[in-house]
């Protein structure tokens, strides 16, 4: 296994390692080969700029002359007889299964290519590109672009490459680009081939990123992969508590925190679950009434069915509380006309306390219900059209 | 009420339409595709595409045809089903779809589709059911729906609806407006399948969307976004629940997000504009009929 900076500063002198890559080649757009040529082309051109100065004569010496390419041979190619992933370079000829000699001319970048072609697949050239795709993903700009993921992916398994240092590599420039869609595709390539060993350093790198943002989707779209594909659920529902101890507005966690309940296979399911997880709603709830996501969470602890929301009384316990302390009362009344809609029989006290929280002093509708969509609309204005149709569509109350 | 500024707007498309070496058409090359998608249909909106060269358009969109059938997001890129939709939607727009071999488009979009139903981006194999929206939408303009199973195709779909009536990109992952909810609102609507879909309680999930300022968000506690007012928008009108919103507030929220000097809409007022936030800011008052 060859770790990439060895093999390539045992080859390359530091001028490969420079910048100028970047803008220029992307700004050519080429798919895979492309990418090869003009990078092999910009690498070594400045390479020769960086050198122009101290030794002048090395710029007029062919590539094929120059003691430090010497061991660069083409090899042949042979894709076996059902390779997963058949390369598909601009052209359909393979140029790299030959034994052709290859010269090396500076002013000729096309024969530079395709010599560069034809040693592609030896373990230094590889090294180069691999080398040379390290610094032109390093910019954001360059990491969007599929090819490069893609090509360091088969650079990757023909070099056999330590996946351990692949990942570590990845990690910074995750960080530096926490939406891309490639990278995060990437990371996952490699974790999947690392298997479930990896999976803590998965959860702690996610967690990381959340430390940042804590709501980013891929982030959590990765975390519920390695979840499920590698394992490590054992801290999960606690980690959840974390976040939301955190950020109780955080519906990232409110979602993974279902997600965790509901799959986790360390646990026993939703209706084991249930008892525990409604308290815990309540409570962020009691917390802050304005916060959407509780309520959302105690509709999902029922599978939204509404008859068992209204047969657990804790539920209409804690509309009763957010409206006596006068705080935020929408999601309470929009919980209460669920309520409500389910025959739901409202206490006097609960009637009391919906009327003391209407702006209007006089409010017209004799139905209850009809009462609070009319408050609703009056405290919720932006959503007036909702409430109207709610008040449309209640069946004939008592 | 606030002014849209057409001509502005349409200046701001055409300007980077030509620049190829700014920051922007930089950052953009690799998907030129989608942008070309989102600048055009734009002037098509404010009834100006006929700013554009069209022939010069098709040439370049053929041009980023790869052998696969599959579209890549520039000349000589790879293909991917993100571009590919695309290249079909500008081909659409310019009605020249006929230019097209349909057969081999819809083969590569078919061979991406997985056993479960859901799809691939490319053949590297990212799932997402931004794809699954993606290769429906892109085989009803070519009329091959019959090319994949629609039926597994919506069952994977529905697999990934939450509790809270909305869809994520993969089962049990976080609802999310434009990522997924539209998507799978999308495809549903397609494919005649929006029975799966608890029209009441999106319709609500949707219209929660709507923050004091008038703008939308993606999700729950989130800023709002001017690109939410396509995806959230168009996922209430094909649930029949877009009067749940306050449509006015939306309407000054957008028009708001508007560099009224250089012309472009950006994501929440006082930001730098780009194209993509121009097309959905516009998209969004097209839905809800602005007035020009």
């Amino acid at each position: 296994r060859e770790s990439l900076t060895a093999g390539l500063a045992s080859r390359l002198g530091p001028g490969v390692f420079l910048g100028g890559f970047c803008g220029w080649f992307w700004n050519n757009g080429h798919n895979m080969w492309g990418c090869v040529h003009f990078t092999c082309r910009k690498s070594l051109a400045t390479q020769v700029d960086m050198n122009r100065g101290v030794e002048e004569e090395r710029e007029r010496i062919p590539m094929s002359q120059r003691p430090e390419w010497a061991d660069i041979r083409p090899v042949p190619q042979d894709d076996g007889p059902n390779p997963v992933v058949p390369i598909t370079p601009m052209s359909s000829a393979k140029p790299w299964i030959t034994s052709e000699p290859y010269t090396w001319r500076m002013n000729d970048p096309h024969a530079h290519f395709n010599s560069l072609k034809k040693s592609f697949f030896s373990i230094q050239g590889i090294t180069l590109f691999l080398a040379v795709n390290v610094k032109t993903i390093g910019s954001s700009v360059d990491a969007y672009k599929a090819e490069v993921w893609q090509f360091r992916r088969l650079i990757l398994d023909a070099l056999n490459v330590d996946l351990h240092e692949e990942l570590h590599f990845v990690d910074q420039i995750t960080k530096d680009n926490s939406k891309n869609y490639q990278i995060w595709h990437h990371r996952r390539w490699v974790a999947e081939k690392l298997g479930t060993q990896i999976a803590s350093k998965e959860l702690e790198f996610t967690r990381e990123i959340f430390s940042q943002d804590a709501k980013n989707y891929h982030a959590w779209s990765h975390r519920q992969w390695v979840l499920q594909a590698l394992g490590g659920w054992e801290n999960e529902l606690a980690y959840c508590d974390e976040l939301l101890e955190d950020d109780i507005f955080n519906n990232s966690a409110w979602n993974q925190r279902y997600f965790v309940v509901t799959r986790s296979p360390l646990l026993g399911g939703l209706e084991v679950m249930r008892d525990s997880e409604v308290a815990y709603a309540i409570k962020a709830i009691l917390a802050k009434p304005e916060n959407e996501s509780p309520w959302r969470y105690l509709r999902g602890l029922y599978k939204n069915n509404v008859n068992s929301l209204v047969n657990d009384p804790r539920v209409a316990s804690v509309c009763l509380d957010v409206l006596l302390d006068k705080r935020d009362c929408v999601h309470a009344l929009n919980m209460v006309l669920d309520l409500l809609s389910h025959h739901h029989q409202p206490s006097n006290e609960l009637k009391d306390a919906v009327d003391a929280v209407s702006p209007d002093p006089k409010p017209s509708d004799s139905n209850f219900a009809e009462r609070v969509c009319s408050i609703l609309q009056l405290v919720d204005p932006i959503r007036a059209s909702y409430w109207r149709w709610r008040k449309t569509s209640m069946p004939a109350q008592d | 009420m606030g002014e849209l500024m057409t001509e502005k707007h349409v200046k701001y498309i055409l300007s980077v339409e030509k620049k190829k070496d700014d920051f922007e058409s930089v950052v953009m090359e690799h998907l030129r595709v989608n942008g070309a998608y989102w600048g055009l249909t734009t002037l098509d909106i404010l009834g100006r595409l006929d700013a554009v060269d069209q022939d010069e358009v098709v040439s370049w969109i053929m041009q980023c045809q790869h052998e696969s059938g599959g579209f890549g997001g520039n000349i000589g890129h790879d293909p991917h089903i993100l571009y590919t939709l695309s290249a079909i939607q500008v081909l659409a727009l310019f009605d020249k779809i006929d230019v097209l071999d349909v057969e081999k488009v819809a083969n590569y979009i078919a061979s991406l589709q997985n056993e479960d139903g859901s799809f691939s981006g490319d053949m590297w194999g990212e799932i997402d059911t931004r794809f699954s929206y993606i290769a429906i939408c892109s085989l009803a303009l070519l009329h091959r729906l019959d090319k994949i199973n629609v039926e597994r195709a919506v069952k994977y779909i529905v697999s990934c609806k939450n509790l809270d009536g909305g869809f994520g990109c993969t089962p049990g992952a976080e609802s999310h407006a434009g990522q997924s909810i539209f998507c799978c609102v999308g495809a549903l609507a397609i494919t005649g399948s929006l029975h799966h879909v608890d029209k009441d309680l999106l319709g609500w999930w949707l219209c929660e969307r709507q923050v004091k300022s008038g703008g939308l968000n993606g999700r729950p506690e989130k800023l709002p976004d001017v690109c939410y007012s396509w995806w959230v928008l168009s996922s209430l009108i094909m649930i029949d629940r877009v009067h749940w919103i306050d449509k006015g507030k939306l309407v000054n929220f957008i028009l708001d997000c508007q560099d009224k000097e250089n012309g472009g809409i950006s994501d929440r007022p006082d930001d730098a504009v780009d194209v993509f936030h121009t097309y959905f800011g516009v998209a969004g008052l097209s839905l809800l009929e602005f007035p020009d």
